[in-house]
């Protein structure tokens, strides 16, 4: 596959299914203003993955919109980072979850401001206005509720011992990136994994938080490799769509 | 959504009362800090608390499809609208509280059973087409029940409405634009739209409450300026705006009894069963448990969080007086 439709891929994936299970709690969270704050960043999240999908179909010059992408691909065709997938445990891990996405994300998005690549430059300066919000809350939230109660502070540590292992699949870069920054399409993303790094071990300090130290990662979703709950996020979302593939909603 | 059977209580006419009402009839906003009989004060934290409740309740139905709905496009559109329904949540709670009850109270009355919300939210959104359904018909309705409350005498509420209803009518076309899709769509698709609508139909129709002759409340808060038409006139109307547009979509309104009527310039419509709306009213409809069970799992797992933000500012304030002191 061409590198620039993998690679926006493997950013549309990763916006997609956060998004998706961002925008489950709908209804469902510990107060009123994160209902109203998980569907706003759902919202972001899915307009940002038309825009990746539409650059990608149109890389890709097959005809697929970005529709047929969303929803008649499978499991081992999908190429999101697994931190995305992972399932909401509680809130804790949700909160949790998109705060190590944030702390990638952004850094990504403004490197992406500076993209050879006129319409990813153009969606990474849309995008970067959202993230900056998306991170300043969940920076917010991580710091209050890491330093807040017992229980509040066991919760999160509970939540960043599990999901912190996935966060090195966000970073993983191989020949596909290097590839786009070998034509100048993409800027060195070095400096986002640098700016990982800085940012969690400054906010997770500030939140009394401690990074589980035995430096065990998992990665494999870059390559389309999931975890198991994948495939059920996949169902819940395809299943109109390929109940009947001739419609048009 | 809107409130189906709000008690006004009695109210005994003093002086004040006097002066009160000439106000209201003068067409003067009650605010916040301006004296109130207590029977307006309590009917309008009744109702708007229900119409709040009504909204954080809706989010349920609907948001039973984000996850699964069959577009991008329409997802995102459905999402922006389930978050309006909390805002909307959010500033009637806001409205609520300058009358002096505050927001968890209201939340421990919804929790508990106590406070009502709409009851159309206590059925079930089966398939997608019960999305469309839900935003053509149960927004149509509640736009009906709505547009006069921005007149409603008291200002905090009838402010809030003007923003409200401005939401509304766009959840309202994003519903019809859901059936429109369906009804031009495939076989299978026009049947989904059927379905919907002969599944909402009836309820819809109950949304704006019992007819005329049965219902108790409605004289004092037409009085007071808080309601401005009576169940049948604003179901009339909603019979009437909603007919046709089945008819442009080319399905058929579950109704054997619907003919226009060229004398009264109106549709004749059948009774509603009201001994369903009665049944779904004390708890019984398909939906009622889960919806409070819902809620109640959202307010009982979430403790943890508002409690470690209030420890976390707690500590805050520790800090700033001891480096005060």
């Amino acid at each position: 596959m061409d590198p620039l439709v993998t690679f926006c891929l493997r950013m549309g994936d990763t916006t997609l299914i956060l998004g998706q299970q961002t925008a489950a709690w709908c209804g469902h969270a510990p107060v009123l203003e994160e209902d109203i704050a998980f569907a706003n960043m759902g919202l972001d999240l899915i307009g940002q993955t038309q825009l990746w999908y539409e650059i990608a179909a149109q890389a890709e010059g097959q005809g697929r919109t970005p529709d047929d992408l969303a929803f008649f691909r499978t499991e081992r065709q999908f190429l999101n980072a697994q931190l995305v997938e992972r399932p909401n445990v509680d809130f804790a891990h949700a909160l949790m979850r998109q705060y190590l996405f944030d702390a990638w994300h952004l850094p990504i998005q403004e490197a992406l401001c500076e993209s050879g690549h006129q319409a990813i430059r153009e969606l990474a300066q849309k995008s970067v206005k959202e993230v900056r919000y998306h991170i300043d809350r969940s920076r917010d939230l991580i710091v209050r509720l890491g330093d807040g109660s017992e229980e509040s502070h066991a919760m999160m540590q509970g939540a960043l011992d599990a999901l912190w292992p996935y966060a090195a699949d966000l970073m993983a870069i191989d020949a596909v990136e290097q590839a786009l920054v070998g034509i100048g399409m993409l800027p060195p993303l070095d400096r986002v994994a640098c700016a990982f790094e800085a940012e969690t071990a400054v906010t997770l300090d500030r939140a009394t938080l401690a990074i589980p130290g035995n430096g065990h990662a998992r990665t494999g979703g870059r390559t389309g490799i999931h975890t198991e709950t994948m495939g059920y996020i996949l169902a819940e979302m395809q299943q109109i769509p390929r109940s009947f593939p001739d419609a048009r909603w | 959504m809107y409130a189906q059977l709000v008690e006004t209580g009695a109210a005994e006419a003093s002086e004040k009362d006097r002066e009160f009402q000439e106000k209201i009839d003068r067409g003067v906003r009650i605010e916040a800090n301006d004296w109130m009989p207590e029977g307006y004060r309590k009917t309008l934290i009744r109702q708007i608390s229900q119409h709040a409740h009504s909204e954080i309740v809706g989010q349920l139905p609907e948001g039973n499809w984000i996850t699964r709905a069959p577009s991008l496009q329409r997802k995102a559109i459905l999402l922006a609208k389930v978050q309006d329904e909390a805002g909307h949540g959010l500033y009637l709670y806001c409205a609520a509280e300058t009358l002096g009850i505050s927001r968890d109270e209201m939340t421990a009355q919804l929790l508990s059973g106590k406070a009502k919300y709409s009851s159309i939210f206590n059925y079930p959104t089966l398939t997608w087409a019960d999305i469309g359904a839900v935003g053509w018909l149960v927004d149509g309705a509640a736009i009906m029940n709505q547009v006069p409350l921005q007149r409603c005498s008291y200002g905090p509420y009838s402010r809030a409405m003007i923003r409200v209803c401005k939401e509304e009518s766009f959840h309202q076309r994003q519903g019809f634009d859901i059936m429109r899709q369906l009804c031009q769509g495939t076989d299978d698709q026009k049947a989904m739209a059927q379905d919907a609508l002969d599944r909402w139909w009836w309820p819809s129709l109950m949304m704006f409450g019992p007819s005329d002759k049965d219902s108790v409340h409605s004289e004092q808060s037409t009085k007071w300026g808080i309601k401005q038409n009576t169940n049948d006139e604003l179901r009339q109307k909603f019979v009437d705006q909603t007919v046709p547009q089945a008819g442009w979509l080319g399905l058929t309104v579950p109704d054997p009894d619907l003919a226009w009527n060229e004398e009264k310039g109106g549709h004749d419509f059948g009774e509603p069963d009201w001994s369903e709306f009665h049944e779904v009213l004390r708890g019984n409809g398909p939906c009622n448990r889960d919806r409070l069970a819902a809620r109640n799992k959202a307010w009982d797992d979430g403790a943890w969080y508002r409690d470690g933000l209030t420890a976390h500012a707690e500590k805050r304030r520790n800090m700033v007086a001891e480096g005060a002191a």
